[in-house]
Parts: structure tokens; C-alpha cells; sequence
């Protein structure tokens, strides 16, 4: 047999094992977006005013303790509960508001635009539970908002924002932002948190 | 047309696939290097609480971080057990906070200034004393978008 030349190494698998490679740093350095609860801090006043006049049915009173323990109105409360509590305090629909669906109580809120939520808690609350609790506030602020953008729109209030906040939505943004405006207006989020209570 | 012919005889030579690999690593050095992230390392316990009615943070160069938590244990020893703020790598005191926001608006461009969000990843176990006075000190440095950072889940799960 003649002689042959040395076989070439087979370095199609190379690319596999390369492949392979990429593919695991692909998969591991995946950029996680984080995501949470957006908020807006109010500014620092530098005199303290007067708080503007509000009646005392129009606020929807939340309290926490530094055992983690929930007064909602001056009552006990589980957190199951506080979702539902703070929409039928904030579509009560006392006077002014034609599109809230509640019970109208004379006790509770007059309409939505004026419902206030105040949040307050200790130092030795867990943040834990006070994230909790912002959470089922804004789903009852969200729960409320998508039913009326549903009724008014077709579409919910999330969804709105969501395409909003995509850069890739290719419909009339202009039109977005007025439906989530009259939406914002209908239930503003109105979300007062005092300064922590001195524990003495 | 004996070069033809010879063709025909012989076998069609085997596509050199030797310089594949070399395009496969060309791709795997470019996202190694351009997945680099800066995440910072943690020296704190930091187990966010849960929370279902998340919005997503858009745009992560317009996000300033704010860690708060329990010093990991390895860093007990010297920083005691009771929570405490990082920024960026290093253990800080609230009054830091201030100046650490300045210093990071001061290093973007000027329209997004006014678009930064300031993301607290604070532990679920820490106090609210301590969010309350970060939240101040936000206030004072006039940054006044936040987001808290949650794990998304039933907020149930954070009364346990």
C-alpha cells in the first residue's frame, strides 16, 4: 500500500465544544430586570403647614404595629381582608361620583377623587410587612382602574401601561397617555404615609 | 477539458471546517465581554420580600441602588448584627446617602437627570426606622422616584 499522509486532526467538533461554551454563558449571565413597587417621595417641606382640610370619613386609616399587626379604621384586621376593605372604601361612591359601583355608605368616602389612604407604622415594623401592604393598596388602586378602562376602553389599565412603557408599541401613544390620564384621574392614587411613631 | 475530467475522478474535498471555531470563539468572546454586569457584590443579608403588583424597571443605567440589610456573617464580627445601608460596595451610614445620590446624578447626562430612579433592595427583615430615615435622606437629595425592589410572589408569603 502506498504511504499516505498523516490523517488531519478533525476539528469539527471544536466548534461544538465552542458552541457549547457560548451557549452556557448565554444561559448564565442572563440580565435578570428587576421589578417592584414604583413610588414617588414627596418633597421636603421646609415650614409645616397646615394639612388641608379633609373630613375624617374621607380617610381610610391603616395602622401597623411593631408586631406586624394590621388596624385598618380603628379595627383588626388580616391582610387578606385590607384588598377588598380599601376598594369598598374607595368606590363607596358617597356623593359626586357617577361610575363607582359601592354602597354609597354616608360613613365612608364621598368619591374617589377625594378618598385619601393614610399609612402609618412604627420604627419596628418589618419592611417585610409594609411591603405587604402597599402591595394590596395598589391592587385595590389597580383593580379599580382596570375595571373602569375596561368599561370606558375595552382594555385594562395595566395593559395600557404596559404598551406605554414598550418601546416596540407601534399605535398612537399620544391617545395612550390621555385614556391613562382621564383613568389616573377618575382613582388618583392618593397614598398618605406619615412619619414613623416614636415607640415610647 | 482533462482538468474536468480529473475532478470527476476524484473525491469532492471535504469544506474546511477548521476556522468555525475560531468564529464560534469570536462570538463567545464578544458576549463575555459585553454580558460584563456590575453587579456589586453583597455584604448584606438581602432577601427581598414578595409582592404581585410589580412594575418593571425600565432602562438600567437610570437606576441608582440603595442596599439595605443585616450584615452577612462573615462581616458580623466587625459590623455588629443590627441592619445597615451599602452603597456600591461598601458599608455606608444613612448621612452617605446624600452625597452618593449627588455623585451619581452628577455622572449621567443632563436630560436624564430628572429620569433616575433610585431602586431599594432592602432586606425583608429590616426594620422600617431605617427605610424611613433612607427615604428622608432621598428626599433631601431631591430623588424622589423609588422603586421598591420585590421578588415577585403572593404578599402573603411576607406575613410568615
Amino acid at each position: 500500500m502506498a504511504k499516505r499522509s498523516a490523517p488531519e486532526v478533525n476539528a469539527g467538533s471544536m466548534a461544538d465544544i465552542a458552541f457549547l461554551l457560548l451557549i452556557f454563558f448565554l444561559v448564565t449571565t442572563t440580565i435578570e430586570t428587576d421589578a417592584g413597587l414604583n413610588r414617588k417621595l414627596p418633597p421636603i417641606q421646609e415650614e409645616p403647614q397646615d394639612p388641608p382640610p379633609l373630613k375624617k370619613k374621607n380617610i381610610f386609616q391603616v395602622l401597623i404595629n411593631q408586631q406586624n399587626d394590621l388596624l385598618v379604621e380603628e379595627r383588626e384586621m388580616e391582610l387578606g381582608d385590607l384588598r377588598q376593605a380599601a376598594i369598598d372604601f374607595l368606590d363607596n361612591g358617597g356623593q359626586g361620583c357617577d361610575y363607582c359601583q359601592g354602597k354609597g355608605d354616608a360613613a365612608s368616602s364621598d368619591n374617589p377623587t377625594k378618598a385619601v389612604i393614610s399609612l402609618q407604622h412604627t420604627r419596628e415594623t418589618d419592611y417585610s410587612t409594609y411591603i405587604a401592604i402597599q402591595n394590596e393598596l395598589v391592587a385595590a388602586y389597580n383593580f379599580l382602574r382596570n375595571r373602569e378602562a375596561n368599561r370606558l376602553f375595552g382594555m385594562s389599565f395595566t395593559e395600557m401601561e404596559a404598551d406605554f412603557n414598550d418601546a416596540q408599541y407601534n399605535g398612537n401613544k399620544d391617545q395612550l397617555e390621555d385614556k391613562i390620564g382621564v383613568i389616573r384621574d377618575m382613582f388618583p392614587m392618593k397614598l398618605s404615609e406619615a412619619e414613623p411613631k416614636e415607640n415610647n | 477539458m482533462s482538468k474536468f475530467k480529473k475532478k470527476k475522478g476524484g473525491e469532492l474535498p471535504a469544506i474546511s471546517t477548521a476556522s468555525l471555531p475560531d468564529i464560534v470563539f469570536m462570538l463567545l468572546f464578544f458576549f463575555m465581554v459585553a454580558t460584563v454586569m456590575r453587579e456589586n457584590t453583597l455584604m448584606i443579608k438581602n432577601e427581598l420580600p414578595f409582592a404581585d403588583q410589580v412594575e418593571k424597571l425600565q432602562k438600567k443605567d437610570l437606576v441608582m441602588y440603595v442596599y439595605a440589610g443585616k450584615p452577612s456573617e462573615r462581616y458580623q464580627r466587625q459590623y455588629g448584627t443590627e441592619a445597615r445601608v451599602q452603597l456600591n460596595d461598601k458599608f455606608a451610614d444613612v448621612s452617605d446617602i446624600k452625597q452618593f445620590i449627588i455623585e451619581e446624578r452628577e455622572s449621567k447626562r443632563e436630560e436624564l437627570k430628572n429620569k433616575l430612579t433610585t431602586s431599594l433592595k432592602i432586606d425583608g427583615e429590616t426594620n422600617m426606622g431605617l427605610v424611613s430615615d433612607i427615604k428622608y435622606e432621598l428626599r433631601r437629595a431631591e430623588a424622589y422616584r423609588i422603586n421598591y425592589t420585590t421578588k415577585k410572589g403572593d404578599a402573603a408569603q411576607n406575613m410568615q
